[in-house]
């Protein structure tokens, strides 16, 4: 076994005979034995990734390992070497939990008697113990991601695909589901995650790599980005929109990332949040212009891709709601 | 738990694609019997057009062989096969929705499995509604003359002409983007065939516009084969045609699935 558990060169794919460029010359190396964070909006290629790297479609161009085989050439060793799991929970809801497993087990060729025990086993692992002998159409959203989850680790792959697992999820079991893949990553399991959240990327991943348009916009540790991209959103409102666009004029002046501005308020992404509001404040107090009120909190996809290429995630419009539980806004002006 | 120290049972890799294909066949009959719907489709549906078309319509109906309820009962078991078909379509452009088929993609299977399980649960589901049907219509005074091996030929090219027909609506729910659509396409195709055809009357008491297409289609075929088999009339080449519509059909519609089904993904 290699080192690397995905080494994807050069990956380009197609669709709609060539008209959309869903991935655009994309090199990945996954290191065995840690999280691997795909991060990017809805759109941006991330699934379009997986899919390639799981088999399940072929790219356009470009070649990739995944535990060593290649994905066009040796398919069925790599569907040996793969879990897959993700934010549409492909679990079969006319099948009971336990069937569900027991079914999975046996299509990827475990002998019967460790299938059962497996299964069990997992169902244990995962708090569904109770609801083995349900039909998963009656479970609840939680409930499918693990029982997806689970389904993906029956047979033991060292390497697992996971694609935007805890998208749509409610706190508690965005919290138990990162939990769970912690321990794993602590036995042994490399993971590949997909996600929108920078907050999951951040608290699993140790490498990073940042998607638009299938294209990788940055790279590095999560540490490394947040220090080029910052790690606190400064929010200034104001009284009017007059107070807001001369507000603009002072900031940017201070702030070495693009600053948004909607109605009356302000955001710009800073590396020292505190100092620089103290300092915004004294500025602005010293222009004459009258602070209503300030906040800051952490980033969210949205903010570091408007410091990685100058424009919000294309559908920042989308209605899925984040982590911090605030809808993207569009950006109507920009200092 | 590392990969190396997984149990995988052995087997070569033909032996793989039949078990594959039973554990989906498997999952395709389970699936029949949990979803009540279905159910009432492939049973409470024929068992009301056996009482509909023998105690309503069918004291006004003349057929060749007198007796109308000896005319009907071999028809509405092949129009049962033909309407469960239509399941086919329906469960496959689910499983295309929902991503299971992606998930199967991504599993050490035999990648054929689902294709063939979906028509293999197909087989045996219409292996128990010949047996119902067949049952009610006993019931209800269904007597066939023909020999038991005639009859049991009759549910055989039943069976074959099943088979060969699950294939075409594989395609049908590979081609749907979604299972409505799939239902909806399915429809438009079920309905001229199972009654402008020999199901419930005789064709040449039809418009004549309508007769040639009634008597020749796919489903008079058969329809008229069953019924000569089981009642033991002569059947002349209705069995010849049953059999060549029906390999015909897998020999188009088969690789076409096939196809669909590589591309689907």
């Amino acid at each position: 076994m290699s080192e690397l558990a995905v080494e994807a060169l050069n990956i380009v794919h197609t669709f709609k005979d060539g008209n959309v460029r869903a991935l655009d010359d994309v090199t990945l190396r996954v290191p065995s034995g840690e999280v691997f964070g795909l991060l990017g909006p809805n759109g941006s290629g991330k699934t379009t990734m997986v899919r390639i790297l799981s088999t399940i479609l072929a790219p356009t161009s470009g070649s990739a390992r995944v535990n060593g085989f290649d994905v066009r050439h040796q398919p069925q060793d790599v569907r040996r070497n793969i879990g897959l799991a993700g934010q549409y929970a492909t679990v079969d809801e006319n099948l009971t939990g336990f069937e569900n497993l027991r079914m999975i087990g046996r299509l990827n060729h475990l002998e019967t008697s460790y299938v059962i025990a497996r299964a069990r086993e997992l169902l244990g692992e995962f708090g569904l113990t109770d609801a083995a002998q349900r039909l998963t159409k009656t479970y609840s959203g939680g409930m499918r991601r693990r029982l997806d989850l689970a389904a993906a680790l029956v047979a033991n792959p060292p390497l697992l695909f996971l694609d935007e697992p805890t998208t749509g999820l409610d706190p508690q079991s965005r919290q138990d589901l990162w939990g769970i893949i912690e321990g794993l990553v602590e036995g042994g399991t490399t993971v590949l995650l997909t996600t929108q959240y920078l907050e999951e990327a951040d608290r699993l991943a140790r490498q990073l790599v940042v998607l638009d348009h299938g294209r990788i916009i940055a790279e590095g540790t999560s540490r490394e980005l947040k220090t080029r991209l910052g790690n606190t959103v400064l929010e200034l409102h104001f009284a009017s929109i007059a107070d807001a666009e001369r507000g603009a004029g002072v900031i940017s002046a201070l702030a070495p990332t693009p600053l948004t501005a909607e109605g009356t308020v302000l955001e710009v992404t800073v590396d020292n949040g505190p100092r620089l509001a103290a300092e915004a404040l004294r500025r602005l107090d010293a222009a004459g212009i009258a602070v209503a009120g300030l906040s800051l909190r952490e980033p969210s996809l949205d903010d570091v891709f408007l410091n990685l290429t100058g424009h919000k995630t294309d559908d920042s419009a989308s209605e899925e709601p984040t982590p911090h539980g605030r809808r993207a806004r569009r950006v109507r002006s920009r200092a | 738990m590392s990969l190396e120290s997984t149990p995988r049972a052995q087997a070569g890799s033909l032996r793989w694609a039949v078990k594959d294909t039973l554990v989906m066949a498997q999952r395709n009959l389970l699936a029949i019997v949990r979803i009540p719907t279905a159910l009432v489709f492939l049973f409470i549906q024929p068992v009301m057009f056996v009482l509909l078309f023998r105690y309503v319509f069918g004291g006004s109906i003349r057929v060749p062989t007198g007796d109308y309820v000896n005319y009907l009962l071999p028809g509405i078991l092949v129009q049962t096969t033909l309407f469960g078909a239509v399941g086919t379509a329906i469960g496959l452009a689910e499983d295309l929705q929902r991503g299971l088929i992606e998930r199967f993609h991504a599993l050490p299977m035999a990648r054929m499995a689902v294709l063939a399980g979906r028509t293999v649960s197909d087989l045996m589901r219409n292996v128990v509604v010949v047996v119902v049907i067949s049952l009610v219509g006993f019931a209800v005074g269904f007597r066939p003359r023909g020999t038991v091996l005639s009859y049991v030929a009759a549910c055989l090219l039943m069976l074959l002409f099943a088979y060969c027909l699950s294939w075409g609506f594989a395609y049908v729910g590979l081609a749907a983007p979604n299972s409505e659509t799939a239902q909806a396409i399915s429809f438009p195709l079920v309905f001229p065939l199972s009654f402008a055809s020999s199901v419930f009357v005789d064709p040449s008491k039809l418009p004549g516009w309508l007769q040639g297409f009634a008597t020749y289609q796919p489903v008079s075929q058969a329809a008229s084969a069953v019924r000569g088999l089981m009642l033991g009339h002569p059947v002349g080449p209705n069995i010849e045609a049953t059999v060549l519509w029906s390999l015909g059909a897998i020999a188009v519609l088969g690789p076409l699935a096939t196809a669909r089904y590589r591309r689907a993904t």
